[in-house]
C-alpha cells in the first residue's frame, strides 16, 4: 500500500485500531435536519397566512352585518333609511331590528365615525375620520424621527470617534427596548403638560405628545437602519472624495447620502410603517374621539386606537361595532403592507452595485 | 549568477522605443525637484512604517515606487496628501515638502493641499454619479462663479487629456459605474485633473486592470508627464522600468536604492535591489 505514514491510518501502536465512522444514520440525520429547518421557516409564513386570512373573512363579514339572519333564513338588508326599524321573520315571525347600514363604498370614503352613541341610523362607520388620527401622529412622528434619525446616523457612520460611538450606540438601543407603555405614560405624564405649559390649546389627549412620542420610539429604527446603509457605500468612495479636496461634511452629503439613498428611502418607509402600526401610545396619549381633523391640538383617535378600545371589550357583543375592528385592521395591513413593499422595491431598484 | 538583462538590451525597450527614449532623458541635467523629503519616518501606532527616507521627486517626471508588499511606499503615498490624517493612530515626523509648503506642518491646509495633490487608487472609484458629474465634482467643490458652459469646457478638457473622450461623449449623462474597469480608472484620473493639479499619486492604478487597459493607462501616463509630476506605486516591475523616468525601491520600510529607472533596472548598486527587479524575491 502506497498509505504514507499517517499517525492515524497507520498507528505506532499496532494494539490501537481507528475505523471509520458508520455513515448510516448520518445521511437520514441530514435529511431530518434539513426538513426540521424548512418547517420551522415555514411557520412563519403559516402564521402570516393565518393572519391575513382572519383578518379579510372578518372584514368581510363586518360588510354583511348589516343583513338580518333568523335561523339561516335570510330576512332583510338595512339601508341608511331603514335603519332601526324592525323586521319580521318570514319563517317564524320573529321580530328584529335593523341594524346600522354600512357598505364597503361608504366605509372606505366616510369621513365619520360614529359607531357607539345614538340610534341606528345615526351609527356611522367612516374609515377616514381613524385614518386622519393615524395620519396626523405618522405625520408628526416623522418630523421627528427623520431628521434626527438621519443626522444621528451620519454622525454615527462619519463624525463619530469610536468611543463616542461605543457609548451612543448602546444608547439608541436601549431606547429602542423601552416597552410603548412607558412612552406612552411619558407623553401623556411629560409631554402634554410641557406643550400645555407653552400653548394653552393642547388637550390634555392630543396628537401632538403622542406624534412627539411615536417619534422617539422610532428615532433608533430610522438612525440604525440608515447606519447601515451609510455603512454599505465602500471606503474607496469616500477616500476618492477627500483625495479630491472635498471636506468631511462634503463628502457626507455630496457622495455617502447620495450613494446610500436607495437604503435611507427604504429605512424610511419603514419607519414609517412602524409609526403608522404604532398602538399602545397612541391609546394612551392621543385619546379616544374618532374625528376627521388635521388640528395636532386636539384630541383624535388612531386605526390603532379604535381596534385597542373594540379588542378591550368595550363592546362585547360581537356585533357589526366589533366586527367594524377587523375591517378597519385590514386597511392598516394593506397600508402597512404596501409600504413595506415600496420600501424594498425602492431598495433594489435603486441600489448602486459596487464591484 | 547570471543577470539577464547584462546581455540583452532591458526589457523597457521591447514595448515602446519612444519611453525609452524618455528613460534616456534623464542622463540630461537633472530637473527641479517637486516634493522632498528628509530624514521622513511614519508610523501606524508603535509600528515604524517609513523609517528614515531621503528622496526627491523631480518635477514632470515620473517616479515609481517598487518593492514588496508591507514595504511602506502606499504609506508614502498617502502622507504626500495627508490621506492618513483620517487614521488616528498614524503619525510622521522629519520633512516633506512641496517647494513652497511644508506637507507635515499642522497649518497646512489639507483642502488647499489635496487640490494641488490629486490621487488615483488601487481600485477604480467613481462615484455613484453620471459620468459628467463624476469629473464635474472637484471644480465644483474648489471653484466658484463657474457657469454651466465653463464646466462643459472642463469636462471635455479632462476627458480628452485622460483618452477618455472618444468613448463617452455621447453618454455623458449615464452613470460612471456602467464604465469599463478601464474606463473607470481613466475616468478617476480625468476627475484627479479636472481640479488642476500639479502632482497625480497613482497608488497601484493598474492592479485591478486587464492588460489592455493596462496598456491604456500606462500610455496616458506617459502622455501626462509632460504636464504633472507623477508618483506611481506598482507591483509591477515591468510597469516601473514600461513608464517612470526614476524609481525608488522600498524594502521593510527604507529606501534601498533610488535612481533613474533604467540603472535601477540594468545597474542596481545594491543587492536586494538586483535580486528584486530579476524576480528572485518578491
Amino acid at each position: 500500500m502506497a498509505t504514507p505514514e499517517h499517525p492515524i491510518l497507520k498507528p505506532s501502536d499496532p494494539s490501537r485500531v481507528f475505523g471509520f465512522r458508520s455513515l448510516n444514520g448520518i445521511y437520514l440525520r441530514e435529511w431530518g435536519v434539513k426538513f426540521l429547518l424548512a418547517g420551522c421557516a415555514l411557520m412563519s409564513i403559516l402564521t402570516t397566512l393565518a393572519i391575513v386570512v382572519v383578518l379579510f373573512t372578518e372584514a368581510t363579514r363586518f360588510f354583511h352585518a348589516d343583513q338580518v339572519v333568523c335561523d339561516g333564513v335570510y330576512v332583510a338588508t338595512s339601508t341608511r333609511e331603514t335603519a332601526g326599524d324592525t323586521v319580521l321573520c318570514p319563517e317564524c315571525g320573529a321580530s328584529h331590528i335593523l341594524p346600522a347600514s354600512v357598505t364597503f363604498y361608504d366605509f372606505i370614503t366616510g369621513t365619520e365615525w360614529n359607531p357607539l352613541i345614538g340610534k341606528e341610523t345615526d351609527k356611522k362607520f367612516g374609515v377616514w375620520a381613524l385614518i386622519s388620527g393615524t395620519l396626523i401622529v405618522s405625520l408628526i412622528a416623522m418630523l421627528v424621527a427623520i431628521p434626527l434619525g438621519l443626522v444621528t446616523a451620519i454622525y454615527l457612520s462619519e463624525y463619530a470617534h469610536p468611543r463616542v460611538r461605543a457609548i451612543l450606540k448602546p444608547t439608541l438601543e436601549v431606547l429602542a427596548g423601552i416597552p410603548t407603555v412607558v412612552y406612552g405614560f411619558f407623553a401623556l405624564m411629560v409631554i402634554t403638560p410641557s406643550l400645555q405649559f407653552f400653548h394653552d390649546g393642547f388637550n390634555t389627549f392630543n396628537a401632538t405628545a403622542a406624534g412627539l412620542a411615536v417619534g422617539v420610539l422610532c428615532l433608533p429604527i430610522v438612525s440604525s437602519l440608515v447606519e447601515d446603509a451609510l455603512q454599505a457605500v465602500p471606503r474607496s468612495l469616500r477616500e476618492g472624495g477627500y483625495g479630491m479636496g472635498a471636506t468631511k461634511f462634503e463628502v457626507s452629503t455630496k457622495i455617502v447620502l447620495p450613494a446610500a439613498l436607495s437604503g435611507i428611502m427604504s429605512a424610511f418607509l419603514l419607519a414609517v410603517s412602524r409609526t403608522v402600526g404604532e398602538t399602545m401610545i397612541v391609546a394612551l396619549a392621543a385619546g379616544s374621539r374618532p374625528h376627521l381633523t388635521v388640528d395636532p391640538r386636539d384630541d383624535t383617535q388612531t386605526m390603532t386606537g379604535w381596534m385597542v378600545q373594540m379588542a378591550l371589550g368595550d363592546n362585547s357583543n360581537f356585533d357589526m361595532t366589533y366586527l367594524s375592528m377587523y375591517a378597519v385592521a385590514a386597511v392598516l395591513f394593506v397600508i402597512t403592507m404596501s409600504l413595506t413593499i415600496s420600501g424594498n422595491i425602492v431598495r433594489n431598484r435603486f441600489r448602486e452595485e459596487y464591484q | 549568477m547570471t543577470f539577464e538583462t547584462n546581455t540583452n538590451e532591458p526589457r523597457i525597450a521591447t514595448k515602446k522605443p519612444t519611453q525609452f527614449m524618455a528613460a534616456e532623458s534623464e542622463t540630461k541635467p537633472e530637473r527641479a525637484s517637486m516634493i522632498e523629503m528628509q530624514s521622513f519616518n511614519a508610523w501606524y501606532g508603535d509600528f515604524q512604517a517609513l523609517c528614515d527616507l531621503n528622496l526627491a521627486v523631480p518635477e514632470k517626471r515620473v517616479t515609481a515606487f517598487i518593492g514588496p508588499s508591507g514595504c511602506g511606499k502606499s504609506t508614502l503615498l498617502k502622507w504626500m496628501n495627508r490621506m492618513n490624517d483620517v487614521i488616528p493612530t498614524a503619525r510622521a515626523t522629519g520633512q516633506l515638502r512641496l517647494p513652497d509648503i511644508d506637507i507635515l506642518a499642522r497649518s497646512t491646509d489639507v483642502v488647499a493641499l489635496r487640490r494641488r495633490i490629486g490621487m488615483v487608487f488601487q481600485k477604480p472609484n467613481p462615484f455613484p454619479k453620471s459620468i459628467y458629474d463624476n469629473i464635474a465634482f472637484g471644480p465644483r467643490l474648489h471653484y466658484t462663479g463657474l457657469q454651466r458652459s465653463d464646466l462643459d469646457n472642463l469636462v471635455e478638457w479632462s476627458l480628452k487629456k485622460s483618452a477618455l473622450w472618444d468613448e463617452v461623449k455621447d453618454r455623458l449623462n449615464q452613470s460612471a459605474l456602467g464604465l469599463s474597469g478601464g474606463q473607470q480608472q481613466r475616468l478617476c484620473i480625468a476627475r484627479a485633473i479636472s481640479i488642476g493639479p500639479e502632482i497625480l499619486l497613482m497608488d497601484e492604478p493598474c492592479s485591478a486592470l486587464d492588460p489592455a487597459s493596462t496598456s491604456r493607462i500606462e500610455d496616458l501616463i506617459y502622455e501626462l508627464r509632460k504636464q504633472y509630476t507623477i508618483v506611481i506605486v506598482t507591483h509591477n516591475m515591468q510597469q516601473a522600468a514600461r513608464c517612470s523616468d526614476r524609481t525608488a525601491f522600498f524594502f521593510e520600510g527604507r529606501i534601498v536604492e533610488a535612481g533613474p529607472t533604467r540603472e535601477l533596472f540594468t545597474r542596481p548598486k545594491e543587492k536586494q535591489t538586483e535580486d528584486y527587479v530579476t524576480g528572485k524575491f518578491g
